[in-house]
Parts: structure tokens; sequence; C-alpha cells
């Protein structure tokens, strides 16, 4: 029990230190942004996605009665800034421009597969995909409409 | 194998029987983030539930899985399928048929063809957060769970009474899960309380020699890598209840009794969100080493339909 309690602690002490080591806060250099092929491969990756969002017939109601233009344009913004890139992202707050939607947790999981589908198809490497889906991911909280 | 094509065909035909009346029209949990079917039946690892609700529904969906399992390790088998049905992300419940064959130390029992039936009911309430969407903080998702699990009467049932051990008990489990997405990487921590001998297969408790009746708690561990959207690799390690142990020395079978943990090594595929399909390489240690003195080493094939 004794080695037990011992081994226990050791991987305790573990699983509590090594995501300490790795404290999940905004890039501080440009790598992500690099990453996404800066601001050209943004917007090319926007583009993308929007023909997969209207195509989708999960997330197209959502998105076919929207400015298409615009909402792109600021997912570039708010991934570039995101990213590390020179962009401040200055559109609306995430709350205020969801709340008059209905937007479940399935909707918001549609949405992140299409965009992983985007990501693929640009050949962006499924780490760097999840490092910026980590940033993205807690918005969840803003545009899933509460119950 | 051709058995476990046919445990994989009823448990499919069970899953179709249910897709009518549990099959939301988009259920839409992320792939693999309802884990895969525990051999207890819980959604997890393949040997340790993890704080996910199984099946592909969320907050306001039903959903349902099924799977089959197959293991094969030196000296033994066994053979699980069962069933799960999520409801609303929040609640789990679960059934699994384990079938463990005891093959020569059956025979060597003086029961050949022994093979010890348990069926597993479980319940898993999650009670905070979200292991996958809440990635700027290091907060798990948790869960609380219960199994219970009835061992069928068999020829073993006079050394179980012998031994003081019962044939029926109750599992309660807290778990612990995050997925720390811009590492790619999942943890899980289960603490288990529990009286089960080998996972309740050789009884619960033991009387002989000392009173063994009270509960243990057992820590299990995962963790696992994301190779990709489809694949994940990991590992785990499940601290095994050794308390069988001395009512085998009372009863004169020296540290024949003794259980060591289970680890796996495991690769978990998942072409589409229906189906994944988990191999692993498995130590279970020592199961009634009195006649199987080698640690039970060898593979794990598991496969799960969900929606």
């Amino acid at each position: 029990m004794k080695k037990t309690l011992l081994t226990l602690a050791l991987l305790v002490s573990g699983l509590l230190t090594v995501p300490g080591a790795m404290a999940q806060t905004a890039p501080k250099n440009d790598q992500l942004y690099q990453a996404f092929g800066e601001k050209a491969g943004l917007v090319a990756l926007m583009d993308d996605f929007m023909v997969r969002l209207l195509a989708d017939p999960r997330t197209g109601p959502h998105f076919q009665p929207a400015n298409q233009q615009r909402i792109k344009e600021q997912l570039v913004d708010q991934l570039c800034d995101l990213g590390g890139g020179p962009c401040q992202y200055k559109g609306a707050d995430m709350q205020s421009s969801h709340s008059n939607l209905e937007i479940t947790k399935s909707d918001f999981h549609a949405l992140v597969e299409v965009l992983q589908q985007s990501m693929d198809a640009k050949g962006i490497p499924f780490r760097k995909q999840n490092e910026m889906l980590a940033l993205l991911a807690p918005m969840n909280r803003d545009i899933i409409t509460p119950k | 194998m051709n058995r476990f094509l046919t445990t994989l065909a009823a448990g499919c035909a069970a899953c179709a029987a249910l897709l009518p009346a549990l099959a939301h029209a988009d259920t839409g949990k992320l792939l693999l983030t309802g884990g895969v079917s525990s051999v207890e039946g819980a959604a997890g690892g393949g040997i340790t539930p993890w704080a996910v609700i199984g099946t592909n529904a969320t907050d306001d969906e039903f959903g349902g899985s099924a799977y089959a399992t197959r293991v094969g390790t030196r000296d033994y088998g066994l053979n699980v399928y069962g069933a799960a049905l999520g409801v609303k992300d929040r609640f789990e419940f679960s059934i699994a048929q384990q079938d463990f064959d005891t093959k020569a130390t059956g025979t060597a029992l003086g029961l050949p063809g022994l093979r010890l039936k348990q069926t597993i009911l479980g319940a898993k309430a999650r009670v905070y957060g979200d292991a996958i969407l809440d990635s700027d903080t290091l907060a798990p998702q948790i869960a609380v769970g219960l199994e219970y699990k009835t061992l069928g009467s068999t020829g073993l049932d006079g050394t179980l009474d012998a031994l003081g051990a019962k044939r029926n008990g109750l599992d309660a489990y807290v778990s612990a899960t995050k997925l720390l997405l811009q590492q790619s990487v999942l943890l899980n921590a289960t603490l288990r309380a529990t009286k089960a001998n080998q996972n309740g297969l050789l009884g619960f408790g033991a009387t002989l020699g000392g009173n063994e009746n009270r509960y243990t708690l057992q820590p299990e561990f995962s963790v696992a890598y994301l190779l990709s959207k489809n694949i994940v690799v990991g590992a785990e390690y499940r601290f095994m209840r050794n308390r069988l142990q001395s009512a085998g020395k009372a009863a004169g079978l020296g540290d024949g009794l003794r259980a060591s943990d289970w680890k796996d090594v495991f690769v978990a595929w998942a072409p589409t969100k229906n189906f994944s399909l988990t191999v692993a390489y498995v130590d279970l240690g020592v199961i009634v080493p009195a006649i199987a003195p080698k640690n039970q080493t060898g593979f794990y094939i598991s496969a799960q339909v969900a929606f």
C-alpha cells in the first residue's frame, strides 16, 4: 500500500505539474500565425471555410442569411490576432454578435468539424490546428445559447 | 476469433435494434470525445472509466452505443459485450456482460470448461466542466459513477463461499478528464472504491483469515496523445485490489490468489463518428498465480458503434 501511495503521489504530482509547465496562455510569438500562412493563408482558409459552412446542412442555415464577407474578414482578423500576427480584432464581441441566435453545442461542434476540414484542406499540421482550436474553443461560452 | 466475430455481430444486432429508438437526427460530439467502451461498460479507456459521457449525444440529445471486446492473455480469454445510453451529455447508463474463460486453470481446479460470467450495470453523472471545450483552464470534467456487478453461479461458488467472497458488489468512482488541446494530450484519473477481486470475476471481499470486507480505494490513470482527428494512442494503469491473497494464504494456497495491477498501451481509431476500433497490448498481472504463475499479457481488441 505504501508503494501504491507513493506511485499515486508521483502520478498526481505529474498530472499537476505537467499542465502547469505547459500553461495554456496566448502565444507571445507569431509561430501560429506563421503556421497558418500569415494573412494570405488566413484569407484563403476563411474563403474555403465559408464555402464549406454554407454547403454543410448543419451549419448552412446559420450562415446563409449572414453577411458572409464581413464574417470572413472578422475571422481573418480574429485568428491573426490569436495567432500572434500583426492584427487587432476590432469586431463585435462574441456574446453580443451571437445573442440573437439559437446555437446548440452540437452546432458549435459542427462548426469545429468544418473548420478542421478546411484546415486539413489547407495542409495545416494537426498539432497547429489544435493550438488554434484551443484558443477558439473557450468562445463557446459566449456563442452557445444558454439554457 | 470466431467467437469474437459472433459476439460482435450480436452487439451490432443489439445496436441496430436500439438505433431507431435512440438515434437523434444530429447528435453532435466531436470524434472520439465520447471515449470508447471500457471492459466494465462505462465510457472511457479500455480498462478504466473516464469522466466523459459515452455516445455522440450533446446537451439536448439522447445517444446510444454498443460494443464487443475480446481480450486474450497467456492463460485466459475474456469476451465482453454491452451497450450504453447517453442522456443530454449529463447521464450515462451502461450494461456489460463479461465472459471469462478459465481454460487450463479451471481444469486444474477440477472444473474443466469453467467460464466466469459477470453482469455489470453502470450509471454515471457528469457533475462539472467540459473536458474538451474549456481549453483555457486546467479545470477538468468531473463525473461520478456506480457499477453494480453480479457474478453468475458456477462450479466455483463453493470455493468463493469458503474464502468468504460474495458474488455481487458495488463499485463507486469519481473520474476527472482533461483534454490539453494545445498539447493534443488527454489525461484521466479515476479513484474507485471497490471490494471486487479481479474486477469481480473472483467475487467481492473475502472473510477467510481475517476481515477483508472493507472497501479499498484504487486509483486508475490514462494518458493519451491525439495523433490525428481520428487516431489516438495512449497508455493506462489500473491499481487492482489485492485482498484475496490473505484469504488464499489462510486456505493454504500461499500467494496463489495474489492479484496485481492492470496496464495497457492502446491505439483507438474512429474512421467515422459512428464506429471505432481499439487495439491494445495488455498486462493484467497475475490471475490465480497458484496455477497460472506468469503475467497475463496479451491482446485486446474492441469495436464500438455509437450514435
